[in-house]
C-alpha cells in the first residue's frame, strides 16, 4: 500500500518483522480471537487522488449558500461578522494546530501564553475576575454554570429565562438531567425576562438563576435590577453573554454577575454550520477553584524567567476521575486563539467601535421597518437583533429573500408558539445601508401587497 | 522584568495603534445615549491591546516558534494519536460553502453539508460496526457522557431504576468515571490482572442487578488486546448491564476488529486523533457516538435522516436523551474527518492501523533491552515502559521525559496509565518513518545510558528550552490566571 501518509517501504516493513522476530504483521494480530476478527476491508468509498477529492468536495461545498454569496439576517446565536484576514494566517501556522494539550510546557510556551492572554482578554470583555481556556460552545457552558452553580450552593434547582437561547436551553436541561437537578424556566414578558414572575419563583432552593446579555431576542436585558433579586434569595446570577455585545454594554461583572458564559464565535470564528465555535466560562475570584476545565497559570523557572503551566489541576477529571465536577477534557484551544487574534486587532477601540456599529445600524434597520409599516415586536434596547412581525409566513418570506440573494432571520414559531409570525432579524456591521434597504423592502413589499387585495 | 522573558500581547501596547480594518458607518450616526439605558452603556473600555497588524503577526509567529506540533517534530504523545494533519483537510474545511454556512438556513440551502455529515455518518457505521451514530458530541469526554446518557435513559424507559454503577477498569482514562459522575452514576472500579488485562474473577465480584454499564477501551491503555472480550461482554449482558466502547485506541484496530462486533452497545470516537482533526493545541475535538438499534431511541436530537433524496434534521424523536450541544456537533471537525477517510479508503485504514501496531512493535522491541517492559507481549498501536530501574538510580521518569525535550522530541504521556509504576506510554502512529522512530529509540538508549553515567544531565534537563523546569507548585499556591495592566 502507497500512500502520501504513509511512509513505510516493503523494506522499511522487513528490518523492522526481522527485529521483533515474526514473519508477517498478522501475526501482530494474533491477540484478537478468531470470532471477532474483522475479515477484509471495510464496505467504504474507495481511496481518491489529492485533486479529484478535492474537486468532489468543493463541488459538494458549492451545493451551500454561503454568506460570501448571500448577505445575511441570520443570527440567533451565530453570526456573520468581520473576520480579520489575520486570523487565519495565525491559526494555520502548524506549530499551533498540529501541538495538543500542553502537558510539557518548555515546549509549549506559545500555546500556554496565548490561552493566558485569552484569558486576559475575556476577563476584561466580562469584567470577570477569572476566565478558563475555553469551552465548548457557548451552550454547554451554561449547562456548565449550572453544574458549578449546584455544586458550590448545594442546591438542586435553576431558573432559567425564557429568554435564553432555545438550544441552550436544551443543553442545560440535558446536563441537569443526568444531575437529577430541576430546571424551572421564567416566562417572558415584552420579550424580557419576567422580573415579577422571577421574585415570585425564587427562593432558598434555587442555585442560580441563568439570564442572557443580550437575550435572544436581542433585547438588553436589566441586569441591574435582576442581581438583587437572585443574590437576596442566596443563588448565583449566571449570564450567558455575547462578548462582542460587550464592546458596547456595561460588563456582567459590574453588574454582578457571578458567572459570565458565552460563546466567541463572533470573534473571527466562522458559522462552520454552527460548529466548531469557542465557549467562554468566567467567575469571580471566590469561585475560582470551582471552574471546569483547563486554567492556565504565570510562573517561573529556575533562572527567574517568566513562564505559563496548566495550573490548579486537582479541580480536573484526570486527577480527581469520578470525585471531577466536569468532565471536559479536550475543549477549542485553536478557536480560543483565533478569537485571541480577533480581539486584538479590534483590540480596546475596535471592539468598541464594532459593537457600536452592530447598534446603530440595528437601530436603522429597526427605523426603516417602522416606516415601511410592519410591527416591531418589542421596543426594548437591542444589540444586534430585533423581532419583527411579517405579515406572511416566515418561511415564504424567507424563500422570497433567498431568491434575491438574502439569507433572512429566523423564523420564531419554530421555538415560541406565542411567536409564530415572527422574525428574529439580526443586522451586523457587515451589512450595508443597500442589503438593509433591499431587506426592507422585499419584506415591505408583500405587506402593501396584503393592504392591496383588502382594498 | 527577566530579560528573556517573551512580552505579552498587552506589553506591546501603545495607545493609538489599530489592528483593524471595519466597514464604514454608511447609516446615520445615533449616539449610543439615545439607544441604551445610561446604566447598561460601557463607560469602562475592556483593557485590550492596541497593536498594528505587523506587531501581532509578530507576536504570534514568535509564539509560534515556542510552541512544538507533530509539524515540527516527532510526538509519540501516548493515547493521543499525534498523527500527521492531511493539509488537504485544512483546505477543504475552508470551502466557503462549508466554513460560512449558518446552522439555522433553510435545509434545502445546505444540502451538501447535511450529505457529507450523513455519508460521514455512514462510513463511521461501517467502520465501528454500529447501527447508527449522531455526530453532534464535541470531544471525546462529551461522547462518553453522551453514551452513558443513552444508556440511563435505555434502562430507565424500561422501569429499570437500579442500575446506578458503572464499572471501569483501573487502567482507564480519567474522563471515564468523571463521565460516568456527571451522568449521574457512581463508579465501581474493576481491577487488571498480571497480565495487564481486566481481571475476569474481579469484573463477575463486581457486577450486579446495579450494573448500568461497564466501560472499556480495546486495546487499553497498556496498548493490549482484552483477549476475554467476549467473555467480559457475555458477564455485563448476562445481569443487563450494557457494553461502552472508548474509541480513544480505534486507530489500533480499524479493519481488524470491530467494536459492534465485540458485543459492544455504544461507542464513541475521537475524530481528532484516529481521523486527522487535528488537535488544535487541545481542541477543537469531535467525538461521535455510535449505538446498536435498541438505543437508537435515545439518541441526541434532532436526528439528520434521508427522506425522498433530501436531507432532512427529524427533531420529532420523543425518547432522545434532548440535546447536548447547540446545532450538530464541530462540523468543521467532522469535515476534516470525512476528507481523511475518503483520501484513505477501505485498504488505506486497513494499512493505517497495520503500520501503527508495527510501528509501536518495533520501537517496544528495540528499547526492551534497556528499560523495564512489564507486559511481555505483543503491543498494539502503543505500548508502555516502566522506569523503575531507572528510579532506583534516582532518576524519575519525569527526568527522562524533560531530557527528551533536548534532543527536539515532545515526551511520551508519562504517569499513565495508573498501574504501571513510573510509565511511559509510547504511540508512534503510522505516519511516522523507521528512520524518526530509529533517531528516537536511539535517543531512548542514550539517555538510559546517561542515568547510569551522568544522571545530573538527565536530572537537570532540559538543556536546551527556551525556559527550563517551571515552578508548579508556585502557580498553584499564588494564582496569577490574567494580566492586569500596570497602574
Amino acid at each position: 500500500m502507497k500512500h502520501r501518509y504513509l511512509p513505510m517501504t516493503s523494506q522499511d516493513e522487513k528490518e523492522m518483522l526481522e527485529t521483533i522476530g515474526i514473519g508477517s504483521i498478522d501475526e501482530l494480530f494474533s491477540d484478537i480471537p478468531e470470532k471477532v476478527r474483522f475479515k477484509g476491508e471495510y464496505n467504504i468509498k474507495p481511496a481518491k487522488s489529492e485533486s479529484s477529492l478535492t474537486k468532489e468536495l468543493a463541488q459538494l461545498a458549492a451545493q451551500n449558500a454561503d454568506t460570501n454569496r448571500y448577505a445575511s439576517f441570520l443570527g440567533a446565536g451565530v453570526y456573520d461578522h468581520y473576520k480579520p484576514i489575520i486570523v487565519d494566517h495565525v491559526i494555520s501556522r502548524s506549530e499551533f494546530y498540529t501541538a495538543y494539550t500542553p502537558y510539557q510546557p518548555e515546549i509549549s510556551q506559545g500555546e500556554l501564553q496565548a490561552i493566558f492572554e485569552f484569558q486576559t482578554m475575556i476577563s476584561e470583555l466580562t469584567g470577570m475576575d477569572i476566565a478558563n481556556s475555553s469551552m465548548y460552545d457557548g451552550g454547554t457552558a451554561l449547562a456548565e454554570a449550572g453544574m458549578l452553580a449546584a455544586g458550590h450552593t448545594r442546591r438542586k434547582k435553576i431558573l432559567v429565562s425564557r429568554a435564553v437561547h432555545p438550544e441552550s436551553r436544551a443543553v442545560v436541561r440535558s446536563y441537569a438531567l443526568g444531575q437529577s437537578i430541576e430546571v424551572v424556566e421564567i416566562p417572558l414578558k415584552d420579550g424580557h425576562t419576567d422580573m415579577d414572575a422571577l421574585t415570585e419563583m425564587i427562593d432558598e432552593n434555587v442555585a442560580t438563576v441563568m439570564i442572557q446579555y443580550p437575550n435572544f431576542f436581542g433585547q438588553v436585558e436589566n441586569l441591574k435590577a435582576i442581581e438583587p433579586i437572585v443574590h437576596g434569595a442566596g443563588a448565583l446570577l449566571s449570564v450567558s453573554s455575547n462578548p462582542l455585545a460587550l464592546g458596547a454594554l456595561t460588563s456582567p461583572g459590574q453588574l454582578g454577575a457571578d458567572i459570565t458564559v458565552g460563546d466567541a464565535q463572533p470573534f473571527g470564528i466562522p458559522e462552520a454550520f454552527g460548529g466548531p465555535h469557542c465557549g467562554y466560562f468566567a467567575v469571580t475570584k471566590k469561585l475560582m477553584r470551582k471552574v471546569p476545565g483547563r486554567l492556565v497559570g504565570e510562573t517561573t523557572d529556575e533562572e527567574g524567567r517568566r513562564g505559563f503551566v496548566l495550573t490548579l489541576q486537582a479541580r480536573e477529571q484526570h486527577i480527581r476521575r469520578d470525585k471531577a465536577t466536569s468532565n471536559i477534557c479536550s475543549n477549542q484551544a485553536l478557536n480560543a486563539l483565533a478569537a485571541s487574534v480577533a480581539m486584538t486587532a479590534l483590540g480596546k477601540v475596535g471592539t468598541q467601535e464594532i459593537a457600536k456599529q452592530n447598534i446603530v445600524k440595528t437601530h436603522y434597520m429597526k427605523q426603516q421597518l417602522k416606516k415601511a409599516g410592519l410591527e416591531i415586536a418589542f421596543e426594548g434596547a437591542h444589540f444586534n437583533e430585533i423581532v419583527v412581525k411579517t405579515k406572511e409566513s416566515v418561511k415564504q418570506l424567507n424563500d422570497r429573500l433567498f431568491e434575491n440573494g438574502m439569507i433572512g432571520g429566523y423564523d420564531l414559531g419554530l421555538s415560541y408558539n406565542e411567536l409564530s409570525g415572527h422574525m428574529l432579524v439580526a443586522v451586523t456591521e457587515q451589512r450595508t445601508k443597500e442589503e438593509i434597504d433591499a431587506f426592507v423592502q422585499e419584506i415591505a413589499a408583500k405587506v402593501q401587497e396584503v393592504g392591496a387585495t383588502h382594498a | 522584568m527577566h530579560k528573556d522573558n517573551q512580552a505579552l500581547i498587552f506589553e506591546l501596547t501603545k495607545e493609538g495603534r489599530v489592528g483593524y480594518s471595519l466597514p464604514t458607518l454608511d447609516v446615520p450616526e445615533v449616539d449610543l445615549s439615545e439607544l441604551l439605558p445610561a446604566d447598561l452603556i460601557r463607560t469602562e473600555a475592556a483593557e485590550l491591546p492596541e497593536v498594528s497588524e505587523l506587531d501581532i503577526m509578530r507576536h504570534y509567529t514568535a509564539l509560534s516558534n515556542r510552541n512544538h506540533g507533530v509539524d515540527s517534530g516527532f510526538y509519540p504523545l501516548g493515547s493521543c494519536t499525534m498523527k500527521y494533519n492531511p493539509k488537504i483537510n485544512e483546505t477543504v474545511a475552508r470551502f466557503p460553502g462549508f466554513a460560512n454556512i449558518h446552522p439555522l438556513q433553510d435545509e434545502k440551502t445546505v444540502q451538501g453539508a447535511l450529505a457529507l455529515m450523513f455519508d460521514l455518518q455512514e462510513h463511521l457505521k461501517e467502520i465501528t460496526g454500529m447501527d447508527e451514530v449522531t455526530l453532534q458530541p464535541a470531544a471525546g469526554a462529551h461522547g462518553e457522557w453522551t453514551g452513558l446518557m443513552m444508556i440511563r435513559a435505555y434502562h430507565e424507559a424500561r422501569g429499570d431504576f437500579k442500575r446506578t454503577k458503572v464499572i471501569v477498569p483501573d487502567s482507564a482514562h480519567g474522563t471515564n468515571p468523571a463521565s460516568a459522575t456527571v451522568a449521574g452514576f457512581e463508579t465501581v472500579t474493576v481491577k487488571s490482572s498480571d497480565q495487564g488485562l481486566v481481571d475476569l474473577e474481579d469484573l463477575k465480584r463486581v457486577v450486579g442487578e446495579d450494573t448500568a454499564a461497564l466501560m472499556l477501551t480495546n486495546p487499553n491503555t497498556l496498548g493490549l488486546f482484552e483477549e476475554q472480550i467476549l467473555e467480559m461482554a457475555a458477564i455485563i449482558h448476562e445481569v443487563g448491564g450494557k457494553l461502552y466502547y472508548d474509541g480513544a485506541n480505534l486507530n489500533a484496530v480499524m479493519s481488524k476488529a470491530r467494536p459492534g462486533d465485540m458485543g459492544f452497545d455504544v461507542v464513541h470516537l475521537n475524530l481528532h486523533k484516529t481521523f486527522t482533526g487535528p488537535h488544535g493545541g487541545g481542541g477543537p475535538g469531535s467525538g461521535p457516538v455510535g449505538v446498536k438499534n435498541d438505543l437508537l431511541p435515545y439518541l441526541p436530537k434532532p436526528v439528520l435522516v434521508k427522506k425522498d433524496d433530501a436531507y432532512t434534521f427529524d427533531y420529532d424523536r420523543p425518547d432522545s436523551i434532548g440535546r447536548v450541544k447547540p446545532f450538530y456537533g464541530n462540523f468543521g471537525i467532522n469535515v476534516r474527518a470525512y476528507t481523511y477517510i475518503r483520501s484513505m479508503g477501505p485498504d488505506g485504514l486497513k494499512a493505517v492501523t497495520e503500520y501503527a501496531v508495527l510501528n509501536a512493535n518495533y520501537m517496544m522491541r528495540r528499547l526492551q533491552p534497556h528499560f523495564d517492559l512489564p507486559y511481555d507481549r505483543h503491543c498494539k498501536h502503543e505500548f508502555v515502559l516502566s522506569g523503575r530501574r531507572q528510579k532506583k538510580l534516582g532518576v524519575r521518569t519525569l527526568d527522562m521525559a524533560k531530557r527528551l525535550l533536548d534532543f527536539g522530541y515532545h515526551p511520551p504521556t508519562i504517569y499513565f496509565p495508573l498501574n504501571v509504576e513510573e510509565g511511559m506510554m509510547i504511540e508512534p502512529t503510522e505516519t511516522e518513518s523507521k528512520e524518526t522512530l530509529d533517531a528516537f529509540v536511539d535517543a531512548m538508549i542514550q539517555i538510559a545510558k546517561e542515568v547510569e553515567e551522568n544522571p545530573e544531565i538527565v536530572q537537570n534537563a532540559p538543556h536546551t528550552t527556551v525556559i527550563n523546569r517551571l515552578d508548579e507548585t508556585k502557580a498553584a499556591r499564588q494564582p496569577v490566571l490574567r494580566y492586569y495592566k500596570a497602574e
